[in-house]
């Protein structure tokens, strides 16, 4: 039933905040700590387990998935409801420092995935001759 | 007679908020399969589209809740307000195959944690030489330097305030945009051309829609495994953000 996914994706997301609050509690921070995040890497968690058990039919798969693409949209809706005319003095902020953590993480990029690379480092075809390929085999 | 009218909008502010997102998603979509040859994602121009609608329904109410403000587009509060985002938010990690991420191993590891560490640092660093000097403040724009998710969850968790929230999502657009529009250009450069290297470039871009975007265009071969490890870099950027990065920025500067 969509239900069962749809109170599985509530419950992770419950248990995620109730987490988020003990520990914000623990350390004397006046917040939710990190609430999202425990949420997100429970339902991984839980899904994993459900999935090598067989436990979780299409239907309840439905009742995350319907979810998981709204994220664009309310995304979109989310933007469209902020104070954007009091942030724009901060506009250079938001051009400046995107660029430059995007112009620093490209150049670790080749860096990192030469500390370990194992068996799925080897490159693809040709995307030309992969097509070319698979177009033979047909 | 029109003020009936208004009120079947005004009255259902959630539904006619699906309704107006859904229309711009569609306009935006347009204008990125016939404007950009499908180079900028629909989603990133419609992001784009929303803060400046929210820019022009601020300058009209002078308020503080962008469109939302008028009261035909009242649900947007309501669609775009922290319930229904986290919610939406936590559902995409369902597509995290663990099996999958494991192929990712150690330099999948520590792209995850140096891609949410160059913008936690950069972005507050930038922050800070900007001008903002409170810790809620450089957390809030360090944390929208990893993504336009991992900025907006961060200051809500921290009590940011809406144009700090704005900026964090603006800051995350601009890297999510250029994520998109240069990965095909330099893909050969960094030897982005196998399933190993999609991983490590997820985790360390971190931008879902920049990853998928810039993938898409390299080589839709190595889309899947790029955006797995954003996924996972969302969720531990939201994990992240407003825990370890926040009480360290707070140590350094006060308050």
């Amino acid at each position: 039933m969509i239900i069962y996914g749809v109170a599985l994706l509530a419950a992770c997301m419950l248990a995620g905040n109730v987490i988020g609050e003990l520990i914000g509690a623990a350390i004397g921070v006046d917040s939710n700590v990190g609430g999202v995040g425990l949420a997100m890497l429970l339902l991984v968690f839980v899904v994993y387990r459900l999935q090598q058990n067989g436990r979780l039919d299409l239907s309840s798969r439905r009742g995350v998935e319907f979810w998981s693409s709204l994220y664009i949209p309310i995304v979109v809706a989310m933007a469209a409801s902020q104070n954007v005319v009091g942030a724009v003095t901060g506009g250079p902020v938001a051009v400046v420092g995107g660029l430059l953590v995007v112009a620093v993480s490209f150049a670790l990029v080749p860096v990192i995935a030469r500390l370990g690379a194992g068996k799925y480092a080897v490159p693809l075809d040709e995307l030309e001759s992969a097509q070319n390929k698979e177009s033979h085999d047909e | 007679m029109s003020e009936r009218l208004l009120d079947v909008f005004t009255s259902n502010g959630l539904i006619t908020a699906f309704a107006a997102v859904g229309l711009l998603m569609l306009i935006c979509n347009l204008v990125s399969t016939h404007l950009t040859a499908g180079r900028i994602h629909g989603s990133a121009i419609a992001i784009a589209a929303g803060l400046v609608l929210s820019y022009i329904g601020g300058l009209t109410t002078g308020g503080e809740d962008g469109l939302a403000d008028i009261a035909l587009f009242s649900g947007l509060g309501l669609m775009g307000g922290s319930m229904l985002r986290d919610f939406a938010i936590v559902a995409t990690a369902f597509g995290v195959d663990v099996g999958e991420l494991r192929k990712a191993g150690l330099n999948g590891v520590v792209a995850l944690f140096a891609g949410l560490g160059v913008p936690f640092v950069l972005g507050g660093v930038v922050a800070y030489l900007f001008g903002y000097t409170d810790p809620v403040a450089v957390t809030t724009i360090g944390a929208g330097a990893a993504t336009y998710i991992v900025g907006p969850v961060t200051g809500s968790a921290i009590g940011a305030g809406s144009d700090l929230i704005a900026l964090s999502i603006a800051i995350g657009l601009v890297k999510s945009i250029s994520v998109m529009i240069i990965t095909p250009a330099i893909a050969r450069t960094i030897s982005l051309n196998n399933p190993s290297a999609a991983l490590v470039f997820g985790g360390m871009m971190g931008t879902t829609s920049g990853v998928a975007g810039g993938l898409a265009a390299t080589d839709p071969r190595l889309v899947p495994y790029g955006a797995m490890t954003a996924t996972f870099y969302t969720g531990l950027g939201c994990l992240l953000g407003p825990s370890l990065f926040y009480l360290i920025v707070r140590a350094l500067l006060g308050g």
